[in-house]
């Protein structure tokens, strides 16, 4: 029985790679399998659209790696193969679009929230710190301290 | 009550905002998944596919040239395809509109046994199994179509299902302007 399910367990454990590369490619050089990684992991997958072509299964992808595979073979530069895929498809494509006009906001975004955040930080800082401390009056200090007299007399008690 | 006031309108503001863009979602108006096509305006790429109906011969875009047309990438295995298929029927044998057919990712077997049930609204169909064309295109999904005037040039693209209004939206002025029979 426990030997049985250690069986199990290893195959388990050892199908997972297995399974993660499902094709297999055949590269001139070490290089070119380089060049095919990296652009399979920076290109989007247009149908199940927040992953990438490396991570996706849908039809599309396989075609569009297969598509990716014979340009790197073809010995066309990173930069050829993504403007392939640009034309065609967009920046929308790449899961670094370049900054341009249409995507300033998208790149400078983040920062703009954290500038946002920082200054209505900063804001209510300078507010608290203007608070004076005798601002409070003397019956609230009063009202304040029976408070307090209360409290630790019913803890005594 | 000031304070309070804030995260309610916060609330409402979101509220608003998701009643807005879900409700053109419902409409069909706005698909927050769609991919703008790079080819407005630009020429369509050529392409040459085996015939689906008769693999000796090939389709291409070559012999369209003097006439605006349509193209239509579609597949059995899309259900938006069988659900236009009468409609593209329509605008074929009553408004005499040319459409090519890139049949994708099929079967070839399937595809012509769809056509000899519901009909054909293609002049001729590419087949295109390895997306070959398709990725030319920057087609993503089926069914899309492609506007493609007499100069070569495409001018409209609707992802999704052809239906009589977007044809009166986006797609039947060019074939009035053009003298083409509507």
């Amino acid at each position: 029985m426990k030997r049985a399910l250690i069986l199990i367990l290893a195959a388990t454990l050892t199908a997972g790679p297995a399974m993660a590369r499902v094709e297999v490619k055949q590269f001139d050089n070490p290089e070119q399998e380089e060049r095919y990684d990296k652009l399979i992991a920076e290109l989007r997958c247009l149908v199940c659209q927040n992953q990438n072509l490396a991570d996706s299964n849908a039809e599309l992808a396989v075609d569009m790696r297969r598509k990716t595979y014979e340009m790197v073979k073809q010995n066309k530069s990173e930069k050829e193969i993504a403007n392939f895929m640009v034309e065609r498809y967009g920046d929308f494509v790449l899961y670094r679009p370049p900054l341009n006009s249409n995507t300033l906001l998208l790149w400078t975004g983040p920062f703009l929230i954290l500038l946002i955040g920082l200054a209505l930080l900063a804001r209510s800082v300078r507010k608290r710190r203007a608070t004076p401390i005798d601002a409070i009056d003397d019956t609230e200090l009063k009202t304040a301290a029976s408070l307090l007299d209360s409290e630790s007399d019913k803890r005594d008690a | 009550m000031t304070r309070a006031a804030v995260p309610l309108a916060v609330f409402l503001a979101m509220a608003g905002l998701f009643w807005f863009v879900l409700g053109k979602m419902n409409e069909g108006e706005y698909n927050p998944r769609d991919v703008p096509t790079q080819f407005i305006g630009r020429e369509a790429p050529a392409f040459s596919l085996p015939n689906l109906l008769d693999p000796a011969k090939t389709v291409s875009t070559e012999a369209m040239r003097g006439r605006p047309w349509l193209l239509n990438v579609w597949g059995t295995w899309c259900p938006e395809c069988w659900k236009e298929h009468d409609y593209l029927l329509h605008l074929a044998r009553r408004e005499g509109v040319p459409i090519i057919g890139i049949n994708w990712r099929d079967d070839a077997d399937e595809a012509k046994a769809m056509l000899n049930r519901l009909g054909n609204p293609f002049e001729q169909i590419g087949f295109d199994p390895n997306s070959d064309a398709v990725i030319d295109w920057g087609v993503y999904g089926a069914p899309e179509t492609f506007l493609i005037d007499a100069t070569g040039i495409v001018r409209q693209k609707h992802a999704g299902a052809m239906t009589p209004a977007v044809w009166r939206e986006k797609f039947r002025s060019y074939f009035t302007d053009n003298g083409a029979s509507s």
